[in-house]
């Protein structure tokens, strides 16, 4: 195991992992199903009246 | 202000079960005392003993006087009233300590030759004052705010939150204190000696506790994104500190240690933490606040949710590997360099995803620009966020870099980003949270709040103009080499060059100080429930009367 063959190994998996994660995100995001939670939590903040209590 | 109490056994149990605790810290203070030769230490230990019996003894009344373990209802707003109060003082200490400093630069004569007040010992109480003293209470208040708020629950524990308070503002007063009288690390950011850093480890793992036990028990299915942000950033900065700050005394009972790491894998542990504190601390926590405060003020929901989910995890990811670009062309490896650099540009898209984000957010209610200064400022902070994570991608790249660094084109681009963005979005959302918190139905007076934004923001365009100019003209002056190949000026020219702007920075300086100051006499007037009469600011006020007066239909 020489110094070369691990930052060669580390870049070359570094990259792919990010892909992936990247992709995972993206996917979760953008994910149909996902829609509705999120419509929803967006409003989550705008829901509570902060003044009446 | 009338606001209902309560008392649960729980919370008198965790008042009773806190006396050990105090107790113990009294000890160990007291023990520090006894066997320290340190002047120093002897000071901080006896700090520590006046705080823990302060502490002790209002323990000790509540419980006598039949109180312990009453707290207010519902939402628990009283930590986070604290904490706007904590933020508007540290603020404005902070911004005056900087202001001495920028005048200090331009005239050393007002280093006054004494050790505590030169420039070397008031530059990190300046730093650690504005990010950590202003930085940190703004975010571990408005942190605290939108977890119950958005989770729908009162905040976890019941002496938990006020430990977090009171014990970051005793090290807030270690610290500085320590960099007055001549103790720090020399790290930058992370200048506060090992039992400082101790003490605020304890800290910092409470803060992280009451957070999650907030979020486990919240009343809302999906956790709202400010949380993820403000999440991020206490984890992050939990790591960073402990794996930076990993020293080892000299003895128990001095003040002095020395890091684990040596040589480049120090400075690349140090800038990994230096950068990541602004990647954490200066930038995912403000997150948190542009996403809960800037939905709030403006009435509409975020831009788009699901940009908001891509840009955390892009920004959390891509930010922890960009600390290299503070030690372009050392004796860190090249791969090292370049993958700083590479991970610095690619940080400009989920920046300015976020940016834009935020901005969008106001689509369909710009006029509110014109007529909310609350709004205008949420609103040019995230430009300035913008400004500035452009600037730092640019900064990344090496040939940039070979001129910017060093020089004081780096402290623009910091105070573009502290001022600009850090500066405002704090401001902006102390704005929203006095009346809402000491409940009064509006500021005391937003003609105030447009002095406030119009001087600040004339004071950064002074302060960040003047350091660019400066800034390359130094890095242009270092660099010029006559025909023989000698240096065409010395230092003491450069210096002598920059002169002006350092003076132009510092007016620039006074007027953000000016500006902060104004803050604080609007927020002290609205949490005496006073209004200023100016209906003219207020057209919703003014339409609605007059709407009233119209025959019905
Ligand atoms: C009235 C407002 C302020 C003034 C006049 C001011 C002035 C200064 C000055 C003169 C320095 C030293 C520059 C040098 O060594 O050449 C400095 C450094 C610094 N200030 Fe400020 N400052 C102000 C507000 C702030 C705020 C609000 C923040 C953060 C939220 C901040 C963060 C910093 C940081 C991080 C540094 C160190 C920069 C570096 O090492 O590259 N400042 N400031
Ligand atoms: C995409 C985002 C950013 C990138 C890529 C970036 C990049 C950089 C670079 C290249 C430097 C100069 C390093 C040197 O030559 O020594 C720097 C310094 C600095 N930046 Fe940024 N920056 C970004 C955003 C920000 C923001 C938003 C803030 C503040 C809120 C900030 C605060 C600082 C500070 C405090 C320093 C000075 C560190 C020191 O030397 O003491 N940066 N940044």
């Amino acid at each position: 195991m020489t110094y070369e063959s691990v930052t060669s190994f580390a870049q070359i998996w570094g990259m792919f992992f990010f892909i992936i994660v990247f992709g995972a995100v993206l996917a979760y995001a953008l994910w149909p199903s996902n829609r509705d939670k999120f419509d929803r939590a967006a409003r989550s903040p705008l829901n509570d009246d902060i003044i009446e209590d | 202000m009338n606001i209902e109490q309560v008392r649960t056994d729980r919370a008198a149990l965790g008042e009773l079960f806190a006396l050990p605790a105090v107790a113990l810290v009294i000890a160990i203070g007291v023990a520090e005392i006894v066997a320290t030769r340190d002047a120093v230490m002897t000071f901080h230990a006896g700090l520590l003993v006046l705080a823990a019996g302060a502490a002790g003894l209002w323990l000790l009344l509540r419980r006598m006087g039949g109180r312990a373990g009453e707290h207010e209802a519902g939402y628990n707003h009283a930590v986070v009233r604290a904490g706007v109060i904590a933020s508007m003082f540290w603020g404005v200490a902070g911004f005056l300590v900087g202001d001495v400093i920028a005048w200090q630069l331009a005239y050393p004569v007002l280093n006054f030759d004494l050790p505590w007040t030169n420039f070397g010992r008031m530059r990190p109480l300046h730093t650690s004052a504005v990010i950590f003293a202003f930085g940190g209470n703004v975010l571990i208040a408005t942190s605290f705010f939108a977890v119950q708020r958005t989770c729908r629950t009162r905040l976890a524990g019941h002496m938990a939150p006020w430990f977090v308070f009171w014990g970051y503002q005793l090290f807030i007063v270690l610290a500085a204190t320590g960099y007055l009288l001549g103790v720090t690390q020399s790290k930058e950011y992370a200048e506060p000696e090992w039992y400082i850093d101790l003490w605020l480890t304890v800290v910092w793992v409470v803060y992280l506790l009451v957070f999650l036990g907030t979020l486990f028990k919240r009343k809302e299915p999906h956790i709202y994104v400010a949380n993820w942000f403000f999440l991020a950033f206490i984890v992050t900065v939990a790591m960073l500190h402990i794996i930076n700050n990993a020293a080892i005394p000299v003895s128990w009972t001095g003040t002095k240690s020395y890091i684990l790491w040596s040589g480049v894998q120090d400075a690349m542990t140090q800038w990994w933490y230096g950068h990541n504190a602004v990647g954490f601390f200066l930038t995912a926590g403000f997150l948190g606040i542009m996403y809960y405060f800037v939905p709030k003020r403006v009435e509409r929901p975020v831009y788009s949710y699901r940009l908001s989910i891509v840009h955390f995890w892009a920004l959390i990811f891509t930010y922890i590997w960009a600390g290299p670009h503070h030690l372009f062309y050392t004796a860190l490896p090249d791969w090292a360099q370049t993958l700083g650099m590479t991970f610095s540009i690619i940080l400009w898209m989920p920046s300015w995803g976020g940016m834009i984000n935020g901005l969008m957010t106001l689509s369909g209610a710009w006029d509110k620009l014109r007529t909310d200064p609350v709004i205008r400022m949420l609103v040019v902070s995230v430009a300035f966020y913008g400004m500035s994570t452009f600037e730092g991608p640019l900064m990344s790249i090496k040939a940039v870099n070979s001129l910017s660094h060093y020089t004081d084109w780096t402290i623009g681009h910091v105070h573009s980003g502290a001022l600009g963005w850090v500066g405002f979005v704090s401001f902006g959302a102390l704005y929203c949270l006095t009346p809402w918190l000491w409940q009064r139905k509006r500021l005391y007076s937003l003609r105030l709040v447009e002095w406030h934004f119009w001087i600040s923001t004339l004071g950064i365009l002074l302060y960040i103009t003047a350091m660019w100019v400066s800034g390359i003209l130094q890095g242009l002056m270092w660099r010029a080499y006559n025909s023989l190949g000698f240096l065409e000026y010395s230092f003491i020219e450069t210096v002598e060059a920059m002169h002006p702007f350092y003076i132009i920075r510092a007016l620039g300086g006074t007027l953000f100080v000016f500006g902060s100051l104004i803050m604080a006499y609007n927020l002290w007037r609205t949490t005496r429930g006073d209004e200023a009469d100016e209906t003219i600011m207020h057209p919703e006020v003014a339409s609605a009367s007059a709407l009233a007066k119209l025959p019905a239909e």
